[in-house]
């Protein structure tokens, strides 16, 4: 089997619901060694969301932690027992990386915050996720996904001017969150195990979700920035912005996105067979494309025209010329795309309470080191006897760590 | 100080629009040498702004990315004043280059074998065009890590389609996940996230694989589709459809579970978002209110009774806010362990207290644009911490850098080549 790149990394990885363990995911799936520590008994929170199976809740099921720990191991450990600690010092005396995403001073509290952990591995990289930050006076605020996208992203001009703002779909967001840390996690290793430079240079890596938010959609950044250079702020526009023909329209089988304005306008206009109508220069002058009257003019050629195709017509015939567009998919749209299909986006993981289940692949193809499925999610504590025992520990003591409930 | 996690890795940069050039910035944020490569001949819509030298009036009509140059004017160079490329543009070097001209090639050759990675986000037809392929950098340099982006893939159907961020989106599915639950998608707004996701993941990916190289002397390619980057992201709706068939739709700013939204607060176009996690949360966000009659009702006793009365919880808790700004909100709900926090503009985001103390902006400097704040990277660390080294940088800024330094061009050279139009701070005159 090929190399995979961070085959010779080990993860101790103790985070739960989505943002860290997708930072770890992104880590297990190129091959590292992640351990997932959690709570005994009730585990990741992750497993009490669902979707299940049939809707049914089952801590062993739930598609969001199945989705999220692909080739991870699971550990039980209750870290507010000594044992339980002491365990986690061990596990992360041999870790490259250990992830985190407890409010902030949890770890502290555990005595296994970076200063404490440090001691015990001088080229650790720590990585703690949390909501706004390991410090600043929002500290120890609650957030939630919405919140972060409110406070920190550009959910200020996400929707419609007369309306509310509103959020991205789903838990995106935290996906973002989690893809953030992975960079500056990664960033971290490469230095700490530079085998050019003799010192060992670990360093604590603290990511607030509210500060990943200035990268979730670019328009946060171009935001800010145009706020400094003008003293604009942004508004909530409209998809389609200025030019036309620029945003989503109903087309035969759902609806179409299509960014055909100004310098691309040409191109649309061959889309549409080049008719007679569109000829005229006035159509090409150059505030034509601000102009009210042309583009209500432009709609009655084109609203027909794409109302008469389905979504994969619609889009074949705009890529045909070049014209920047796609359809507004479903999810099942998604699944069964022959092209997506064909390419392996997707891939088949079974596991032992689901059985096979079309899962989420790789997000990138790498040539040398390919994403490797190498085992489904772990059941919770599903690796504690092959992880202690890898740590030295004898068959009778994991009995007894399990029955004084340290594991 | 130690050094930069990747001080001596030099990265070229083919990027356009965002994906490219914010996979490039986080490189150049962790002290890689990002050289950017650009023509003085073409002019790629939506990098650099949206036409080369707009007039005053073009600038106060486009959009704030590709528009709001300091005090909309155009400037002697506005190319390197746009907020879209300033945005990602900070820590990185700038050098111009003809690669349809045999010299231009050369050059690039040059440059290739002193290089680490690659990164390009270009259309698969267009690197083709320049001659740039794997094999080609491989060839010149075999231990070299290339990262192509395309909409979709290098090869198959999907390989030219031209998109925005905006269209992978609703390819993927995402574009129908979100918006208003009583509206048509046609009301949705831009949403370039899937570019942002590109950038970051683009970063891991390459930083995997100068892991892997330092570990094996081999170098790879990367191929990373922007829309099959992003499926990851639909993880939830995606399981559901393949555990149940169910094709989710968008619930607005709802949470599936519990009690959220975004309600309006005093002032013109001011809200803030609160999320009710469970009952202390709701207990909390009675004791906020003053403990009003109506939140003992047995109506909202527990979670799913308030998820069964969510419009009827949202319309009370309007009624609040709506006489208190958004921060005072927040502050009064946060001391009672509940989640709340303003819908922040770019006002409210430099002058929030954490922001500002987190150091969360950093002032620059670039010649054209003067000093101001930038974001700075979305992570601290505490060893090597990712400064802005540089402000943005400009077209052709280190071509005497690149050309005269790095590749050992001669001083006549170099101004054969200023000479014949690759090198250079202006855009050919008749680029449009």
């Amino acid at each position: 089997m090929p190399d995979q790149a961070l085959c010779n990394i080990k993860v101790l990885d103790f985070t739960q619901h989505v943002a860290g363990p997708y930072c770890t995911k992104l880590m297990a799936d190129q091959g590292a060694d992640v351990i997932k520590v959690e709570r005994p008994g009730t585990g990741d929170l992750a497993r009490r969301l669902g979707p299940y199976p049939d809707d049914v809740p089952h801590p062993e099921r739930s598609g969001l932690f199945l989705h999220l720990n692909t080739n991870k191991r699971s550990i039980t450990l209750d870290l507010n027992t000594h044992a339980g600690r002491n365990i986690a010092r061990k596990l992360a005396a041999e870790s490259d990386v250990v992830v985190e995403s407890f409010r902030p001073g949890t770890m502290e509290s555990f005595g296994l915050d970076y200063q404490s952990l440090k001691s015990v591995n001088q080229n650790l990289v720590m990585t703690s996720i949390s909501d706004f930050g390991q410090t600043g006076p929002y500290r120890d605020y609650r957030g939630s996904d919405i919140i972060f996208y409110a406070m920190g992203g550009e959910m200020f001009s996400t929707g419609l001017a007369d309306r509310e703002p509103v959020k991205l779909g789903h838990n995106v967001i935290l996906y973002q969150a989690g893809a953030t840390a992975s960079v500056g996690t990664m960033g971290a290793l490469f230095l700490a195990l530079d085998p050019e430079d003799g010192r060992a240079v670990g360093q604590h890596v603290d990511v607030s979700i509210m500060e990943t938010q200035v990268g979730s959609i670019d328009r946060r950044m171009t935001a800010l920035i145009a706020y400094q250079y003008t003293g604009e702020i942004s508004g909530r526009e409209h998809y389609g912005g200025s030019g036309y023909p620029n945003g989503v329209f109903p087309c035969e089988d759902g609806y179409f996105a299509i960014a055909g304005g100004r310098v691309y306008f040409p191109r649309v206009v061959k889309m549409l067979g080049s008719p007679e109508s569109l000829q005229d220069p006035r159509w090409y002058a150059p505030e034509s494309q601000s102009d009210p009257e042309l583009r209500q003019e432009f709609e009655q050629t084109f609203l027909p025209w794409i109302l008469s195709k389905s979504k994969q017509q619609a889009w074949e015939a705009a890529q045909n010329h070049r014209v920047l567009s796609g359809p507004l998919n479903t999810i099942q749209d998604l699944a069964n795309d022959p092209f997506f299909n064909k390419r392996g986006a997707f891939s088949q993981v079974d596991h032992p309470q689901t059985g096979p289940l079309n899962q989420p692949g790789r997000p990138f193809i790498m040539s040398e080191t390919p994403w490797t499925l190498r085992r489904p999610a772990p059941l919770l504590g599903q690796h504690n006897k092959e992880v202690l025992t890898e740590l030295g520990y004898e068959t009778e003591d994991i009995i007894r760590l399990r029955e004084l409930g340290v594991i | 100080m130690s050094k930069l996690p990747l001080q001596g890795i030099r990265v070229l940069e083919f990027g356009v629009v965002w994906a490219g050039p914010y996979c490039a910035a986080f490189l150049a944020g962790l002290g890689a040498e990002v050289i950017k490569v650009e023509s003085l001949k073409v002019f790629i819509p939506m990098t650099r702004g949206q036409i080369p030298r707009p007039t005053e009036e073009m600038l106060k009509e486009l959009p704030p990315g590709v528009g709001a140059t300091p005090g909309r004017v155009p400037g002697q160079r506005p190319w390197n004043c746009m907020p879209l490329f300033n945005a990602h543009a900070s820590n990185k070097l700038g050098m111009t280059v003809d690669l349809m001209q045999p010299k231009g090639k050369n050059a690039l050759q040059r440059l290739i074998a002193v290089s680490d990675v690659i990164v390009e986000n270009n259309p698969t037809e267009t690197m083709e065009k320049l001659g740039i392929s794997y094999e080609m950098l491989r060839q010149l340099n075999p231990a070299i890590i290339m990262l192509r982006m395309p909409a979709y893939a290098n090869e198959g159907p999907y390989e030219n389609h031209r998109s925005f961020g905006f269209h992978i989106e609703g390819v993927i599915g995402h574009s129908l996940l979100r918006g208003y639950e009583d509206m048509d998608p046609s009301a949705t707004t831009s949403v370039l996230m899937g570019d942002a996701a590109s950038g970051t993941q683009g970063a891991f990916a390459v930083l995997a694989a100068l892991h892997h190289r330092r570990r094996t002397g081999k170098g790879q390619l990367i191929e990373l589709s922007q829309a099959e980057n992003l499926v990851p992201f639909m993880g939830e709706a995606f399981m559901d459809y393949s555990m149940n068939g169910r094709i989710q739709s968008t619930i607005g700013n709802r949470h599936p579970l519990t009690v959220q939204g975004c309600y309006p607060c005093r002032g013109d176009d001011r809200w803030v978002c609160i999320t009710i996690k469970d009952d202390d949360a709701w207990s909390g966000l009675c004791k906020a209110m003053g403990n009003p009659t109506w939140g003992q009702e047995g109506k909202f006793s527990g979670p799913v009774e308030r998820y069964r009365h969510h419009d009827e919880i949202d319309e009370m808790i309007s009624l609040w806010t709506k006489y208190l700004e958004p921060r005072e909100i927040m502050l009064l709900l946060q001391d009672e362990g509940v989640a709340a926090g303003p819908v922040m503009d770019q006002r409210d985001a430099f002058a929030d207290p954490h922001l500002i103390q987190r150091g969360a902006f950093e002032e620059a400097f670039q010649q054209d644009t003067g000093t101001h704040l930038y974001p700075g990277a979305p992570y601290k660390m505490s060893e090597t911490p990712p400064k802005i080294r540089r402000g943005p940088v400009r077209l052709g800024e280190d071509n005497r850098y690149v050309y005269q330094e790095l590749l050992g061009y001669t001083s006549e050279e170099y101004a054969i080549l200023e000479e014949e139009g690759h090198i250079g701070m202006e855009y050919h005159p008749d680029v449009k």
